[in-house]
Order: structure tokens, then sequence, then C-alpha cells
């Protein structure tokens, strides 16, 4: 009783918290940092299935959230027809090849007894994609990044709506943890996070260098929206008049209206995902995945297959993480490749699953809000701490600059310190694990 | 035409050389996560940035000594702020471990707490980095550039190719030979890197026949501080230092320790030339060396580049995928799988 009070409490404060920042700084703020600190819980929600339920340490989140933005861009973008008129040719036989070289792949990893020499054919038919891929497709890539290189120079995307790209993000960020997970589980678990930590470099590099792709670091700007745009809005008579029902500027209340809307939106998808963790973590399943995770060599010898259950867990967390990130671009707008940096993508989800409670999906959704919202606001409170510290100084000192400068640095090693903190002295995390007996 | 000795120049200028200076950085660097791994049973996610940390501190005395008028002459005069980079970085990182691993080491935690104890230190020390010196590129080498240079190389043997070979390449390689040298004498032959083996063996054994792991730890952790402070050094002579390359630089030196075998000086020396070796091999253009091999008017239309410097991670994470694979406890044999 007393655990529930305090949780309901936890979760009063933060919501406290953000109406604060609205009644403070401004409701725009405060909606916005409600965004991302609604897809930070669902980020977080992947993670802990994968830590909480199951001790896996992932350390790619940020590749399987790049990827997530990937596929929320490919979807919503109309198609680029000039490049697909020029290079079109060449980009079929491109997927044909690549495509071909993953059935062939499948189909020797069915057909054959698992040994070293089917691992070894495996890779003989990679290697050998690969070499046709470069020397059938590089032409192409350079055709297609010569058309209208300023404003588009890809090949665009299906043209679809952009929230048919939550679920395919999630399946591809999936499909690639299957791939890293197949390798590496089963062997010590340092090696699945250093083999993670590889797989997300490659994938940010391939999204930031692959124009014909992404655009690289030229972005790709402009998506379409899941929602109604500020222009629109203020045009339409309906909207004009809720204005000024609720007495409201309509410029100010169109973005917040907007931002009402993606929060909506990124609510259903939290709550359909923390119902359904939920639901897992009190089955069956869960319960298994709980003894697996604290006593693997009983667990092993029960009967339970801990290496696929592991496989399991892995790509379902891997999955929610990359709807996180198909969200996270839908709200950008945007697909910025420069913009995915481990520690803030990587790390910080961490530190949130840690704080939280790792193994309670209430706690990781709380510590979602909790670190969003600190690092959001580090940014400001650290510079009016440099301020104050500083204030002492003559002007024009050149400490004084470099302090005030590189203020915004500390909130790395703050993030550093919480996490340290957490795992000594709370290393159940704010909402601790609940275990029935 | 055919020309196999311009080629051969080629080759050792583009490939070779450089591959050999990384190579020695990146054993420098795998020997630090390999010992950690060794004693105190974790991935130390860390070391990446104690690389950077350490580096800093070598460059801040760089530039006091610097602006005293110190110098090496032709070497650089990183050299004499090296040793007080070591024992500041030392400091640092036994605090860390007094502060942060040793309440887990005395609660016996998994050696998953231990990794996620070490990204949190690694926060620390990233955001101590770019607090002090600032996210952007430093550069703090002086003294000469070059010990042979294109143009001389190229007048000396009267080939159309040169090869040149900076001073922070010569310096990396010596500096590696004598710090490799000094500490396999150190394991093998004193008392204390005896213990540290034997620790690193079977760490009950070692407790019932007396040795001291306080000791054995902390001695650890000063000789992988001093070895990531070393490579970070020499990594930042040769190229420049950036904080967030430090970072990256953790994935090539993690493969490099796994593909030796975790926990093997040995191999980690090993597992650093062969990831240098092939990152550089697989993507250097061999355009120019194609003209040279292939005889006759043949000429290659495209750049003949296995794979795009932009993915050379990529090449760390393929031997390591592949080790992982056919061999997971590495080359020579490492610790438990």
């Amino acid at each position: 009783m007393i655990t529930s009070i305090r949780n309901v409490l936890y979760f009063a404060v933060m919501a406290g918290l953000i109406v604060l920042v609205g009644q403070m700084q401004s409701w725009n703020l405060a909606l916005s940092i409600l965004n991302l600190c609604l897809i930070s819980a669902v980020m977080s929600l992947g993670v802990n299935m994968q830590w909480g339920y199951a001790g896996l340490f992932n350390v790619g989140v940020m590749g399987f959230a790049a990827l997530g933005g990937l596929t929320a861009m490919l979807v919503s973008m109309p198609p680029v027809q000039e490049a697909w008129t020029a290079a079109g040719g060449g980009a079929w036989v491109g997927l044909g090849i690549l495509v071909l070289m993953i059935a062939t792949s499948a189909w020797l990893y069915r057909k054959l007894p698992k040994s070293g020499l089917r691992t070894a054919l495996i890779m003989l038919v990679v290697i050998a994609g690969y070499v046709l891929l470069r020397m059938y497709f590089d032409p192409t890539t350079k055709v297609i990044e010569k058309v209208n290189p300023a404003a588009s120079g890809y090949l665009g995307g299906l043209g679809l709506p952009i929230l048919i790209a939550w679920p395919l993000g999630g399946l591809l960020a999936g499909g690639v943890a299957w791939i890293v997970g197949k390798i590496t589980l089963g062997l010590r678990s340092d090696y699945l996070a250093i083999a993670t930590l590889g797989i997300s470099e490659i994938i940010v590099a391939v999204l930031k260098h692959e124009d014909w792709l992404t655009r690289g670091v030229k972005n790709v700007t402009g998506l379409p929206r899941p929602v109604p745009y500020e222009v629109n809005l203020q045009n339409a008579v309906w909207f004009n008049d809720l204005s000024e029902k609720l007495g409201a500027d309509p410029v100010t209340f169109s973005s917040i209206f907007v931002k009402l809307c993606y929060a909506g939106l990124f609510t259903v998808v939290l709550l359909m995902v923390l119902w359904l963790s939920e639901k897992a973590l009190r089955s069956p399943w869960g319960r298994m995945m709980r003894a697996i995770r604290d006593n693997e060599v009983s667990a092993n010898a029960m009967g339970k297959d801990v290496t696929a259950r592991h496989l399991q867990v892995f790509v379902l967390g891997s999955i929610v993480v990359g709807i996180a990130g198909a969200m996270l671009t839908t709200l950008d707008g945007q697909l910025t490749p420069s913009s995915y940096q481990p520690l803030r993508f990587t790390f910080l989800i961490w530190v949130m699953v840690i704080v939280g409670g790792s193994g309670n999906n209430w706690g990781a959704v709380l510590g979602g809000f909790v670190i969003w919202f600190f690092w959001i606001e580090a940014e400001p409170l650290g510079l009016w701490l440099m301020d104050t510290i500083t204030s002492g100084m003559p002007a024009d000192s050149g400490l004084r600059a470099h302090l005030l400068e590189s203020a915004a640095h500390m909130r790395l090693a703050t993030m550093g310190i919480i996490l340290l903190l957490a795992l000594r002295f709370r290393p159940r995390g704010l909402l601790p694990e609940r275990t029935h007996q | 035409m055919s020309d196999p000795l311009n080629a051969a120049a080629l080759l050792a200028n583009f490939v070779i050389v450089p591959a050999v200076a990384y190579g020695s950085q990146l054993a420098l660097g795998a020997l630090g996560v390999t010992l950690i791994y060794g004693i105190l049973r974790f991935s130390n996610f860390a070391h990446g940035d104690t690389m950077a940390f350490g580096t800093m501190i070598t460059i801040l005395f760089t530039w006091w000594f610097q602006s005293l008028g110190m110098s090496l002459g032709p070497l650089p005069t990183a050299l004499i702020a090296l040793p007080f980079g070591i024992l500041l970085c030392a400091a640092f990182v036994l605090l860390c471990d007094r502060m942060v691993y040793r309440f887990h080491r005395k609660n016996r935690a998994d050696p998953v707490i231990f990794v996620i104890a070490s990204v949190g230190v690694m926060f620390v020390m990233n955001g101590l980095v770019r607090f002090i010196i600032g996210p952007n590129d430093q550069n703090f080498s002086d003294g000469e550039r070059f010990i042979i240079k294109a143009r001389e190389f190229k007048q000396m043997t009267g080939l159309s190719e040169g090869i040149s070979i900076k001073v922070s390449q010569g310096i990396t390689v010596v500096t590696m030979i004598i710090v490799v040298a000094a500490l396999f004498w150190f394991l093998n032959k004193t008392r204390t890197g005896k213990s540290m083996r034997a620790y690193s063996d079977n760490e009950d054994l070692a407790l019932l026949s007396g040795i001291n792991p306080d000791r054995v730890v902390a001695v650890t952790w000063i000789l992988a501080a001093a070895l990531a402070t070393i490579a970070g050094t020499l990594y930042g002579l040769d190229k420049s230092f950036k904080p967030f390359t430090y970072f990256q630089l953790l994935l090539p030196i993690f493969a490099s320790a796994i593909v030796g075998g975790l926990g093997n000086p040995l191999g980690a020396i090993a597992g650093g030339f062969v990831i240098a070796f092939s990152e550089i091999t697989v993507t250097y253009a061999y355009k120019k060396f194609a003209n040279y091999i292939v005889p006759g008017d043949w000429k290659a239309d495209g750049l003949m580049q296995l794979l795009s410097t932009n993915y050379k991670f990529a090449v760390s994470f393929l031997i390591l995928l592949m080790v992982l694979l056919f061999r997971p406890t590495g080359i020579f044999k490492g610790k438990a799988v």
C-alpha cells in the first residue's frame, strides 16, 4: 500500500515539474519536453525488456533507434521521380542482388547442418554479393547523387503515411537485432555489449555516408506529418473559433495544439507498449525470463533454452527501441544522421532504465521522464550555476569565458555521477522490481 | 608498364608504415583493456576516455612546458609531459576505483554491474575532458615532423614513389617496444607481476596463498592508466587529439583485445596489429598500385577501394564477428567464453 502511494507520488511530482515549466518558462517548451519524455519512456521500456527482464547489456540502442528513424524517412518521403528515371534500373538490379544474397544465405542457413562449413559458405555468399553490389551499384549511386543534389540527390521514399513507419521501423530494428543476437548471444555477456556497440556505429556511419539513400549529412527535411500543420490550423475557421473561445492567441495556440496531437499519439503507443509489457511480465513467459535472469544454470537444468529466450527478448526490446526511433524522427520532421550521438541515444537511455528501476516497467517509464527532464533542464541550470559561481570574476577574465562556454559539457559528467550514485545507493532504482512471493 | 619496386614503395608508404604505427597504438590500448579484464574481470568501457583524459593532461603540461621554452629538439615536447600525464591519470583512475569499483568488488557484484559502472565513469571522464579542454581538435606536436621525407627518399633511391616516415610514427613504434618489453618483464619477473598473474589465473587460490588483492588491483589500475595515457598521447601526436575520436577508438581496441584473446597480453599486441593492418589494407584505394603492378597499358577505372574509409569501424567489427563465430576465445587462448 505504502509503495503504491509512493509510486503515484513520483509520477505526480513529475507531472508537477512539467506543469511548473509550463508556468515558469512556456507551455510550448513544457509540451516539447513532455513529447520527448514520452518517446524516451518507450525507448527505455525497450531497453528494460533486455536488461530488466533478461540481464542483457545492449550498448547499441542508438543504432536501433537510427534504424527506426531511417524507416520513418523511407516510408514517408515522396519518391524522387527524376532519380528513379535516371537510375531506376540500376537501383532495381542492386536491390535484386541484395535480395538474392540474403535469400541464398537464408537458404544455406536452413538447409545445411550447423557447422563451420555453413558459416564459411554463408560468408562467401555475402562477400560475393558485396563485390557484385559494388560493381553494379556504385555507378548507379553516382547517377542518383547527381540528380539535383541541392534539393534531393537521393531516391526518396515510398510516399506512404508516416504512421506506417512506426511498426515497420520496429521490424527493421528487430531484424538487425536478430542477426547480432544470433552471433553473440550464448557467449560472454561482454561480447553482446561490444558487438552492439559496433553495429550501432556502423548503422550510423551508413546513414551519414550513403547519400543516395539518406542524403547523408545534408539531412532529409520536411517529412510529412501525421498531425496538422500550424499554418493550416491558423487558416481554418473552426480553429480560430476554438482559440477565441479559449481566449488564446491563434499562432501560439496552433503550435501548442500540434504538440498536443503528437503527445496524444505518443501516449497511445506508450500505453500500448506498457500494457503489453506488463501482461508479458506477469505471464508464465515473464516468470521464466526472470528465472533465467536470476539463475541461468538452474533454468537451463529445468529445460529452458536460455540462448533462444535471450534472442527472443533481445529482438523484442530492439523492436520497441526501433518504434521509439521512428517516433522521434516523426516528431523532429527530419532525419539528421549527425544527431545520432552514442552518449545521447545509448547511454542516456541506460541511465533512465537504471535510475527508474530495472525490471519494473513503470520504473522505466518514470526514469524516461525524470532523466529526460533533467537532461533538458540541466543546461539552463548549469549555465545559471556557472554564472553565479563566476560572478565574482572580472567580466573579461578568460577563465570565466571558458567556464561559461563549457558549462554545457558538465551535464555529461552529471549524468555519469547520477548513474554511479544510483548503482551504489539505489541499485534497484526509484521504483524497484516487485517480487511476488 | 609493370614496376614492382615503385608498387612496393607505394604500398609501404600508404599501408605498411601507417598500419605499424596505428597497430602499436591499438596494441597499447588493448593491453590496458586486457589487463583490466584479466585481473578485474570486466570490459572497461571507460578505457577510451581514460586515454583521452591522460592525453589531455599530457597536452596541458606540453603547452605549459612550451610556454616555458622547454623543448626536446627534434622530438616532441609531449614526451617530457608524458610522465606527468601518466601520474595524474593514474591518480584519477585510482580515485575512481576507490569511489566506484571497490564498493561493487566488496559486494562481489556481477561482471555486468562493473561494465555499467564503467559506463558511468566514462560519462564523467568524457564530461571532464570536454569541460577542461573542449570538444574540438587540438594539435600539440612540435619538433621535427619527418624522419625520412618522401622527396629525400626519391632522391636517394631514384624511384618515382617516395616513402615518408613521420617522427611520431617512429616514436610510436620505439615506445611501444620499450613499454611492452618493460610490461612483460614486470609481469614475468617481479614479485608483484607474478602475483598479478596468479590472481588472474585463479583468484581464490591466489588469495589463499596470501596475495594482497588490494595491492594487485591498485597496480593493475596504475598499469592500465599508464598504458592508456601512452597510447592516447602517441595517437594524438600521430593524428590529432579530439575527445570523440578517442571514444570511437573503443571499438577497434576491444576488437583487438578479443581477437587476440581477452586477458592475454600477447594476444592484445597481435590483435592490435591484425586490426590495424586489416583496417588500412581494406580501406586503401589500390588504383595507383594496380597501375604499377599490372603490365601493359591497362588502367584501373575505379578507385579500387574495397571499403570507403568512412566505414573503417566496420572492419574491426567484421573481424570481431568472425572471431566470435569461429574461435570465441581469440587467436591466443584467452579467458573462458
